[in-house]
């Protein structure tokens, strides 16, 4: 009955969320205004910081894997309506699987490593998603409080396991031992050069991987057709016969898995050891991605690339204006999860109004 | 069919159509309203006479809720005007439309189910920042109300527990209690049961000769020759025809309606019934709640035939279908599909039950039948979604499922004909349709069909009801449910009659009375049947 009708769809996906990125660079930028520094300026520092040579896309790259991976984690569990807010620990705890296998097949070539230590990472991160999954399905407890503790268990078992079972003596810092050196995984510096020696490495072809992957699971399958039944109407799905807990089961493992593939590129791509809080709360960006994405892939790519750019350019920014701490960078970065993700539909219906046929719709006829 | 359950009164009929300016209540000229596309109402003329029941009807998407959210100030025409006891005003919101006398009872309840109905009378109106004074005035006024009107409740009872007829009499106070004058119902008898129906029309002729003046939207016709003094009929936004009552038949408003002739008889052969498809023995039946709502029911179900259970709403069918269908667990008891007991526990049970052979429509196609916010193909195989039509191993075939939903369309004459288009967009006429289409087009074994023509336009009723006696003819045993004895009474070769649970009687349409059939509805004369 409602006079505004859904946007198109060019408008919804680019659109919209353009007009909310600049409203947060304008907001951000008032704020740097305000202490006295030259918004432009940092603007400019930030996108010289993120696309300025092929050393600063390397970066911007690395960051945007770990983003695809969390943000598709929260995306294909919101199709089945399951609001995953734990690939946080996800992320963190499948860091185990993948030291342990890395660590035990440092003598063997990496590319044969490589698939061992995904498979590794998907079953922690997996389990880590499954057990919210089983007390949702089969005992009700609902998986936005369970993830959020699991978040916590999460840490304090890394803590433990570092500390008091991986650390090897003689070692100050809390961290694993290091891969060998003939087992760690080059970077893609290492094959193309214009990279240099940044972090960016065969993680992101397998982000780039499951990008596709969760697009066909999502709309070319039938269980992706069931997890987006259950999305939508719940009981429809019940009255279909599709097992509504084993969907929540599945979804939730297949969202711990893709959490845990950041273990994948931090642990063996990047740092070739396990340290505390490695994932730098990449899962809580992956929730602002995946709403800015609208839970699709495509959507999530441009999300990711986005926040992997504002992450790398915010950390440049720091150096190229010393005005500018790395605090004043939160600050922007939040300002633009503020109004991408969690305000993005401030102007949806100032926008449906103008695609309703604008002044005409409200005084015409007649 | 069509029995006039309260009498009309007299009254009114004594003032001619062409009355004076004066007595009219509410007037509307020229009224105009588009949504993008759509002119949802086109130079609408309406006339309402002060101390009257004024029914507007149409099919769905007529534009009689548009019509009536532009009186009450829910949308602005486009153009037109809107006079209120002769002078002409400009209703911009529903604030407005209540200060001149002009509330409004809409379909879906806009009450508070944990505050108590004094609470909920009360909200929105207070008096002042403490709530003391204006709860006492509220109590003296519903007692006052409560004399005038015969409108008696429990103003402490919480809303959650009352019945549903109950709750629509605290909105028709609610509107009283603001100094409503005109009273606009939404379709009102939508959730009632017909004896909660019979009740409110009871309390709308009080209205009526107290001088109140009722604006009744509907689209059942039983309702408009029950309870109406005039009648307007609405078709694809424009009005066709404003009509008295007592001069009209709900064979000529049917036609004004869908702009065509309709019959509203079913016409059906003799049954031939085989042998027994669906065999129901012992069951017994919980709600969420853990209230258990079907306490030892045994029936069967033979090929060719329709059996129908008839019954208030709430006593046990909802969860007696659920059940059966595999939707919900059973306690006890056992659900056989030609001799073969089925196993139906857990949240995919509905699965085998299909697989095995038995179909379901459902009772509310909306909540369960189907997803609205998925495209029409989409639910096209809502159930369905494993079988091997639709692809083969984990992928889906997308082209030949939108080619099957397409035929479907086609043979069904669902509209409109475009299977990429979100199922919300549909009507609810065609949305069953949809949901028809899926069940009966796999030639199942048993076909369960819970309310088959809820909230169903009449020209897609005549549809529906043919479909499914062609299901019947076609050899398939058929469980039908409905809340609307008209249907059981012209579409069941046999009738089971449920009351608090129980099977309390069965009775043969061709000879079994309304009476006989409502007693037994309201579990007095449980033998009667048998």
């Amino acid at each position: 009955m409602s006079a505004l009708k859904p946007l198109p769809r060019w408008a919804d996906i680019i659109l919209l969320p353009l007009i909310n990125l600049t409203l947060a660079f304008i907001v951000a930028g008032l704020v740097v205004f305000a202490i006295g520094q030259n918004p432009l300026a940092a603007l400019d520092a930030i996108i010289t910081g993120a696309f300025g040579s092929g050393y600063n896309i390397g970066y911007t790259l690395y960051y945007s894997t770990n983003f695809i991976f969390t943000g598709l984690a929260v995306a294909v569990a919101a199709h089945a309506g399951l609001f995953n807010i734990g690939g946080n620990g996800q992320a963190y705890i499948a860091g185990l699987g993948v030291i342990l296998v890395a660590l035990a097949m440092q003598s063997l070539p990496w590319w044969l490593t490589f698939p061992v230590a995904i498979l590794a990472g998907a079953a922690v991160g997996g389990f880590w998603g499954f057990v919210p999954g089983y007390l949702q399905a089969k005992r009700g407890s609902h998986v936005v409080i369970t993830t959020i503790m699991f978040n916590f268990i999460a840490s304090a078992i890394m803590i433990y396991v570092v500390v008091n079972l991986l650390k090897p003596p003689g070692i100050l810092a809390p961290e694993s031992a290091s891969i060998a050196v003939e087992g760690r995984m080059p970077k893609l510096g290492t094959f193309i050069p214009w990279f240099k020696n940044t972090d960016v490495n065969f993680t992101l072809i397998l982000a780039l991987i499951c990008l596709v992957g969760a697009y066909f699971l999502i709309w070319h399958t039938r269980f992706g057709f069931a997890m987006r039944a259950l999305g939508q109407n719940p009981t429809a799905t019940r009255y279909a016969g599709m097992s509504n807990s084993r969907i929540t089961m599945i979804v939730m493992t297949m969202s711990g898995a893709l959490a845990g593939m950041v273990a994948v590129n931090q642990v063996f791509g990047v740092q070739y050891r396990l340290v505390l809080d490695y994932v730098a709360d990449a899962g809580f960006v992956g929730i602002a991605v995946a709403l800015m994405g609208r839970n699709h892939p495509l959507g999530i790519l441009l999300a990711a690339l986005l926040f992997g750019a504002l992450y790398q350019g915010g950390n440049e920014l720091q150096y190229v204006i010393p005005g500018l701490s790395k605090e004043m960078v939160v600050v922007i970065q939040a300002l633009v999860i503020l109004f991408t993700g969690a305000m993005e539909g401030l102007f949806r219906p100032a926008l449906q109004r103008l695609f309703s046929g604008g002044p005409a719709a409200a005084r015409s006829g007649g | 069919m069509v029995s006039a359950v309260v009498s009309t009164g007299e009254a009114q009929a004594q003032r001619p159509l062409g009355a004076a300016a004066s007595d009219l209540a509410i007037e509307l000229v020229k009224i105009n309203k588009r949504f993008g596309p759509v002119h949802a109402n086109k130079d609408i003329d309406l006339k309402v006479r002060r101390g009257t029941v004024h029914g507007i009807v149409g099919e769905n998407g007529a534009g009689k809720s548009t019509l009536m959210s532009i009186l009450y100030g829910f949308y602005t025409a486009d153009s037109g005007e809107i006079r209120v006891n002769g002078r002409a005003e400009a209703i911009t919101d529903s604030r407005y439309a209540l200060k001149l006398g002009i509330g409004m009872v809409h379909q879906h309840f806009m009450l508070v189910d944990n505050f108590s109905i004094l609470e909920n009378v009360v909200l929105g109106a207070e008096d002042s920042a403490l709530l003391g004074k204006s709860l006492t005035r509220a109590r003296a006024e519903l007692t006052r109300l409560a004399r005038e009107y015969r409108l008696e409740v429990d103003p402490d009872a919480i809303i959650e527990d009352v019945s549903v007829g109950t709750q629509q009499r605290v909105e028709i106070l609610k509107a009283l209690y603001r100094g409503a004058d005109v009273l606009i119902l939404d379709e009102p008898t939508g959730v009632l049961t017909p004896a909660e129906a019979d009740d409110l029309f009871r309390v709308l002729n009080v209205l009526r000769d107290q001088g109140k003046t009722i604006i009744l939207i509907t689209h059942k016709l039983r309702e408009i020759m029950a309870v109406t003094d005039y009648v307007s009929v609405m078709r694809q936004g424009q009005m066709v025809e404003t009509l008295k009552t007592s001069e009209t038949s709900p064979e000529q408003l049917a036609e004004l309606m869908v702009g065509r002739r309709v019959l509203l008889r079913v016409d059906k052969g003799a049954a031939h019934p085989g042998d027994t498809f669906l065999s129901v023995e012992d069951l017994v039946v919980k709600d969420d709640l853990g209230v258990t709502r079907v306490k030892g029911v045994s029936f069967s179900v033979r090929a060719g035939e329709i059996v129908g259970i008839a019954g208030v709403a709430g006593n046990g069918q909802s969860e007696l279908l659920e059940s059966v269908s595999g939707m919900r667990d059973q306690s006890a008891g056992t659900v056989k599909l030609k001799g073969v007991p089925l196993s139906l526990e857990g949240d995919d049970g509905a699965h085998r039950a299909r697989k095995a052979g038995l179909a379901h429509v459902p009772e509310d196609r909306q909540r369960m039948g189907l997803i609205t916010s998925f495209e029409e193909w989409e639910n096209a195989m809502l159930g369905y979604e494993d079988d091997k039509a639709y692809g083969k191993g984990l992928l889906l075939d997308i082209n030949a499922a939108r080619a099957e939903a397409r035929e479907r369309i086609a043979k069904f004459d669902i509209r409109p004909t475009n299977e990429r288009l979100k199922t919300a967009n549909f009507s609810g006429g065609n949305q069953q349709k949809i949901v028809l289409a899926r069940e009966m087009e796999r030639n199942p074994d048993v076909l369960i069909v819970g309310q088959p023509t809820r909230g169903v336009d009449i020209g897609a009723i005549e549809f529906i009801h043919n479909q499914i006696i062609k299901m019947r003819d076609a050899g398939k045993a058929i469980l039908l449910v409905s809340v609307e004895l008209d249907e059981i009474r012209s579409l069941s070769d046999r009738i089971l009659v449920m009351f608090d649970g129980q099977i309390v009687g069965e009775a043969d349409p061709a000879t079994a009375t309304e009476q006989e059939l409502g007693l037994m509805m309201a579990g007095i004369g449980k033998e009667a049947g048998k």
